[in-house]
């Protein structure tokens, strides 16, 4: 291995955790973070039960419920007997295992992957994994930060390890300054757009460019959030002082010598110049407008200025095969304003789109103005600290004064676990990451925006562009 | 995890691109502890309708293709969530195998933790063995791992790659972490190493 090559930021994370390099290139990965909830571990504990193995780093692995738990008071409990019962089992699983957890009633539960960096347990140039596929939103920290099914959740647990073969590169640049109105989660929607939802099958991409820079950590979690959303493995964006401010004084990261220490081999992370990557994607971010989705996956996706798109413009008969059948699903018709959709509810929340900064921008929209007549608006704080921090700052009443429901943290109608889930028919404007069919509620129909433009379409009860808002 | 050698059996097609996991088992199914019985949910929106009767276009809902055990798809296949229940109800239903010409990356990798093989062919490909499909229970597809081939009623035989650590583990039906386990010495070493390196790296119970 020579070590002059220069060397990406994923090239770096990677080398520094094999642990063997077997002889056909697959590699035994150390895994430092394993992040774990109650939907994807049932079954990998009852494995390692079943073979007599233990858990072998409970010190590196970490557990919350937030999935399927109610938005509503939980000192009530969970109603539902299923969900009930999984975080039952999670909760007797992290006892008999010995594994850190937090409770539902604590403060610090949340979204695993918002709790992951607020603690201050998700940190540059590590490896963090969990059974679930936004566990990319940590990539954003400069760590290498991935998803993986049960079986793998079971391997971690039992070996600390993964065996993996390195990804293929790519860098996606976004230059220049956004515009007015723009957001990260335009930022990402637009490259969605642009590459596709296997865009980055196989890759890990780095983020990059003077706008990714600009971009506060909130926002740099939207964008490496959804990049399994452009089939992407995992997404990562260098650290740098935005990063390192971000990180120091929380609760789980380096203190003192140790800070010093940490931080001098993060600043060693970020790209070698004349790194070689093998695809680059290049966007302008001033041509990037508020965007929002129309179809039924993420790079479905047009300006707010722009009409649901026509079939017939589309160049094979697969394709148009498949818009006809998003736009069946969705009832809409070509050429159709996007501005002229009415929407029944709205979601403000999820991993994508759950920090304070996106409740604030909901906020600063919604402020003053009432939520449209006949339109449920919910806002779904990402973690108990993110609604503690609302609260402490008025959020919750500019909002709640607006009409919206306040409440409490977890994954809600992102994925419609819970009993927060659309009705068929439904249209909801979502601060998510998935307008899959059914993803928030069977027959459910989904529309993927900012938190500014999700207030702005609660306020005004369609598709609107927040720009005439503000 | 069963092994896979050669699988002959009914293809069903499913000609859509960027199948996602929540089409193949929708969330509000994932609420098990267990990894069987998810089969009767697989692709529930396309195979049932509000009422929860089969709707009888879906090809899952048609002879033979009721007992199909490969699946013929287009493009991105299991793309979305990492929820291992997608492969668990494909299995339950009877599915080893699913040929598209190609998977997103972590429903591929979760198909060989259960047994399943996902096969990448080109579209064209895909969309001749689709046609074989459709003519249902005389023109069974055969899957053979060992040599790497899709042999199609015909009697025409096609070459698929695969990797070949992961097509080993198939063959033989190993477990992953056994796998791992023998190099425990290495991981050993390895976190000795990294504690003396790193000695500012917190835990998680380090609060």
């Amino acid at each position: 291995m020579s070590d002059a090559k220069p060397r990406t930021l994923f090239d770096k994370v990677w080398d520094s955790h094999v642990v063997e390099r077997l002889p056909d290139g697959t590699c035994v990965l150390y895994i430092d973070r394993h992040l774990v909830h109650e939907v994807t571990s049932p079954q990998a504990f009852e494995g390692l039960r079943m073979a007599g193995r233990k858990v072998r780093r409970p010190d590196l692995t970490i557990a919350v419920a937030d999935h399927n738990i109610p938005t509503t008071d939980r000192r009530l409990g969970i109603k539902e007997e299923d969900s009930r019962i999984q975080v039952e089992t999670l909760e007797k699983n992290v006892k008999e295992f010995g594994v850190p957890y937090i409770p539902i009633l604590d403060v610090r539960q949340g979204i695993v992957h918002i709790i992951g960096p607020e603690l201050g347990i998700s940190l540059p140039g590590t490896t963090i994994v969990c059974g679930d596929s936004h566990t990319s939103t940590h990539g954003a920290l400069g760590a290498l930060a991935f998803g993986i099914g049960t079986s793998e959740v079971e391997h971690v647990l039992a070996t600390q390890t993964l065996l993996q073969r390195p990804a293929k590169n790519m860098l996606i640049r976004v230059d220049g300054t956004l515009g007015f109105g723009a957001t990260a989660k335009d930022i990402v929607l637009a490259i969605i757009g642009k590459i596709g939802t296997a865009g980055g099958n196989g890759h890990v991409i780095e983020y990059a460019g003077e706008a990714i820079r600009a971009l506060d950590m909130a926002g740099r979690m939207t964008v490496s959030n959804m990049s399994i959303e452009a089939g992407a493995r995992a997404g990562m964006i260098a650290p740098d002082e935005t990063t390192f401010a971000w990180i120091k004084g929380r609760e789980f990261a380096p203190r003192g010598a140790d800070w010093e220490k940490a931080v001098a081999y993060w600043r060693t992370l970020p790209s070698d110049p004349g790194a070689e990557y093998e695809t680059t994607v290049v966007l302008n971010a001033a041509d990037i407008a508020p965007m929002v989705t129309w179809g039924t996956n993420p790079g479905a996706v047009v300006p707010v200025t722009g009409v649901v798109p026509d079939p017939n413009t589309a160049t094979d008969e697969a394709e148009r095969a498949q818009m006809r059948r998003m736009l069946e699903y969705m009832a809409l018709t070509p050429g159709t304003k996007m501005q002229d959709v009415k929407i029944d509810v709205v979601f403000i929340g999820s991993c994508t789109n759950g920090r304070i900064e996106d409740l604030r921008a909901a906020a600063a929209v919604a402020k003053g103005r009432k939520v449209a007549p006949g339109v449920r608006a919910l806002v779904v704080p990402g973690s108990g600290l993110v609604k503690q921090q609302a609260e402490q700052e008025g959020i919750d009443r500019v909002l709640v004064e607006a009409g919206f429901e306040w409440r409490e943290p977890c994954c809600s109608m992102c994925l419609g676990m819970n009993p927060d889930k659309l009705a068929p028919g439904q249209r909801c404007a979502s601060t998510s990451n998935r307008n899959f069919e059914g993803r928030q509620g069977p027959g459910g129909r989904t529309h993927l925006l900012s938190p500014a433009m999700a207030a702005a379409a609660a306020v005004t009860g369609r598709l609107a562009d927040v720009r005439e808002l503000v | 995890m069963e092994a896979f050698t050669k699988l002959t059996g009914i293809a069903a097609p499913l000609p859509l691109a960027n199948v996602d996991t929540d089409k193949i088992i929708p969330a509000r199914f994932l609420k098990t502890i267990k990894r069987s019985g998810l089969g009767v949910h697989l692709f529930d929106t396309l195979r049932y309708d509000a009422q929860g009767k089969e709707r009888p276009d879906f090809v899952l809902n048609q002879e033979p293709w009721r007992k199909a055990q490969i699946l013929v798809a287009h493009e991105n296949f299991g793309c979305g969530s990492s929820r291992e229940h997608a492969p668990w109800a494909l299995l339950d239903f009877g599915i080893r195998c699913v040929i598209a010409p190609d998977f997103a990356d972590i429903f591929y990798n979760n198909c060989f933790k259960n047994g399943i093989l996902p096969v990448r062919l080109p579209r064209a490909v895909c969309d001749q063995l689709i046609e074989d499909a459709k003519l249902g229970g005389n023109a069974r597809l055969t899957v053979d791992l060992e040599r790497q081939v899709v042999v199609r009623p015909s009697g025409e035989e096609i070459r698929f790659e695969i990797d070949p650590f992961r097509k080993h583990l198939l063959l033989n039906g190993l477990d992953d972490i056994g796998q791992t386990l023998q190099h425990a010495a290495s991981i050993d070493r390895f976190e000795a190493k990294r504690r003396a390196e790193m000695d500012w790296m917190p835990g998680t119970t380090a609060a």
